[in-house]
């Protein structure tokens, strides 16, 4: 199959970050414009990917400056494709939303150029097949998002900011350490090779799996490592809150450690359960601690944070169980959850910037004066609680299936409990802040229209058509990304076998 | 072996730093030194003693058994990158720190929280 696409994937957003600071000389709506073409290209390519996936053109391996084997391994396989059309499609929405929101920041083209360096990020770490690219393309991610949570550079954003850094680069550095033990055994940094070198069950090989978990239990903030995320995510601007919360914790978390945790170290359920068990009890604490603190919450966008740590939990979960249902599952929460999250921290920046305030406490009546927001709110809240027929309610319904099949029926029983806490504290964001009781007069606000609207609406109709259509989507996106996984190290094959 | 635990237990000192002081300088001085200590571990993963720098010269050719008498430059070009990537994330830590000082007047964690939480 034609590969040479996949540089694409990393080349136009640096490309864009290269170039916004450029002609902000010649006019400042052509960073507005720059940015949102560069977001679009990348969903197209995102889409000709997925789609080449599908015609069954097997996996895409490119090898920097050609030299086979030898050079820098890029991978385009059905879960990169999953990945990168979750990021990409979030990412055009939030780059969509910015050109309006972004009307009270000063220095817009700088947030241009950060947000674009992330994307670079995230897609590399996706498309990348070479152990110390993944930690370059995570380093660059984590840098442009410790610099845009402290974008708006008030008190609380730059304690915000330091807080993330600190404990994002520590983990950074669990990581590199782990990659350098594993560089140590394998001689090797492509992944295919080091699947295929590595004995696993050694001593060191533990040693290895548990410097690196703690590192991605870092970046995706499973519970006893979440402290920076409920000040992170919520002290961003919205487009950037939506990204963090929606994609890049699932991305340089959750996918990167699947990857190497299936992939390269071959584990499975069967092969090491007392390791699953630990991801499903990591599942299960973030699951509780962060449904529960997010009822306590008075701040908007910090329930929405907590929601985050606890839908992780969701996931985690499902890739604990191990089975092909709860694989399927949990790569499907990670879509439903990147467009259900995504949308609600929109529809939050968009009530953050018109009634000036986030306080649940003070807000009041919403859904007369903005019902595009209110409506894109109850309808992503639908979702990410799991109510038929939207994508988060056949997500977790997988995980369930999952959990029922491997007889865990306090798990699946645990699953749908918090499924229900989970809609009871975004039922009560909507009662607080879109509905009031009789004479209460709403909070003076007008509707955010523009592209604010259009970005909302886009991530709505996604979340629906995920839900109504889930069975082509299951089986032409979920399922195949699923095999991946399960595959294990037979990625070494389809790397290094092919013509 | 002795090389490596003296890392490790490097890295241990600056995550004690970064756990454990109040200041937040001193906190960046914590991670600088966890950083330092990886990217020690990492060259010392592919040095090996009495070897020669990786480039094919005469007196590496005299030598007998070329390849082995090589250091491993791998770890060397990727502790260069994130030397690199440590520049970055230890100028963008001290900017913040800066901007924090000019918000809060102190360096103390301990009086920087007005997150709630």
């Amino acid at each position: 199959m034609d590969s040479h696409f996949l540089p694409l994937f990393v080349a136009l957003p640096l490309l864009g970050a290269f170039l916004v600071p450029l002609l902000l000389k010649l006019a400042q709506e052509l960073a507005d414009v720059l940015a949102n073409v560069i977001g679009a290209l990348l969903v197209s390519v995102s889409v000709y990917g997925l789609l080449s996936q599908l015609w069954g053109t097997g996996t895409a391996v490119h090898w920097a400056g050609n030299w086979r084997f030898i050079g820098i391994a890029m991978v385009f396989d059905s879960l990169t494709a999953l990945v990168v059309l979750t990021v990409n499609v979030v990412g055009f929405c939030a780059l969509l939303y910015s050109v309006r929101y972004l009307g009270h920041y000063t220095a817009r083209w700088k947030f241009y150029t950060l947000f674009l360096l992330m994307l670079a990020g995230l897609n590399g770490l996706a498309i990348s097949g070479d152990l110390f690219n993944m930690f370059v393309f995570i380093e660059i991610a984590a840098v442009a998002s410790y610099s845009l949570v402290a974008f708006g550079t008030e008190a609380e954003e730059l304690e915000a900011g330091f807080k993330y850094m600190v404990l994002g680069e520590v983990g950074g550095a669990a990581l590199l350490f782990g990659i350098a033990l594993l560089y140590a055994r394998a001689s090797t940094l492509n992944l295919a090779h080091i699947s295929q070198v590595l004995t696993p069950g050694t001593p060191l090989f533990w040693f290895v799996v548990a410097t690196l978990l703690i590192g991605f239990a870092v970046k995706m903030a499973m519970v006893p490592f979440h402290a920076w995320l409920p000040d992170a995510h919520p002290s961003a601007p919205a487009p950037v809150s939506a990204m963090l919360s929606g994609v890049f914790i699932k991305v340089v978390g959750v996918y990167a450690m699947a990857r190497l945790v299936f992939n390269v170290f071959g584990l499975s359920r069967e092969l090491a359960p007392a390791f699953f068990n630990l991801l499903i009890g990591f599942g299960i604490v973030s699951i509780v601690a962060g449904g529960l603190l997010a009822y306590a919450q008075k701040d908007y966008k910090r329930l929405l944070a907590y929601s985050s740590i606890s839908q992780i939990g969701y996931i985690l979960v499902g890739l604990g169980i191990g089975n092909e249902w709860a694989i399927v599952g949990a790569l499907f929460h990670v879509l439903a959850h990147a467009m259900g999250k995504g949308l609600l921290f929109l529809a939050a920046g968009s009530v953050d910037a018109q009634a000036g305030t986030r306080d649940l406490e003070k807000l009041r009546g919403l859904e007369r004066t903005m019902p595009v927001t209110a409506w894109s709110h109850i309808l992503g809240s639908l979702s990410l609680a799991g109510v038929p027929p939207f994508a988060g309610f056949f997500s977790k319904l997988f995980i369930i299936i999952g959990a029922i099949q491997a007889r865990m029926y306090w798990l699946a029983v645990l699953a749908a409990l918090f499924s229900a806490v989970t809609l009871g504290y975004l039922t009560r964001v909507v009662n607080r802040a879109f509905f009031s009781r009789k004479g209460e007069e709403p909070t003076p606000a007008r509707e955010s229209g523009g592209t604010m609207a259009i970005a909302m609406l886009l991530l709505v109709v996604l979340s629906v058509l995920g839900g109504i259509l889930f069975v082509p989507v299951l089986d032409n996106v979920i399922r195949p990304a699923a095999q991946v996984l399960l595959n294990g190290t037979g990625y070494a094959g389809q790397i290094l076998g092919g013509p | 072996m002795v090389a490596f635990l003296a890392c490790v237990l490097l890295m241990l000192i600056g995550l004690y730093v970064v756990v454990a002081k109040r200041n937040i300088m001193k906190m960046v001085i914590g991670f600088s030194l966890m950083e330092y200590a990886v990217n020690l571990f990492f060259a010392l993963v592919g040095f090996k003693k009495d070897a020669l720098a990786p480039i094919i010269t005469e007196q590496a050719q005299v030598r007998d058994l070329a390849a082995r008498s090589f250091v491993d430059p791998v770890p060397q070009a990727l502790v260069l990158t994130s030397i690199v990537i440590g520049l970055a994330t230890t100028a963008l830590m001290l900017a913040l720190a800066m901007r924090i000082y000019e918000k809060y007047k102190t360096f103390d964690i301990a009086e920087i929280r007005r997150l709630k939480g």
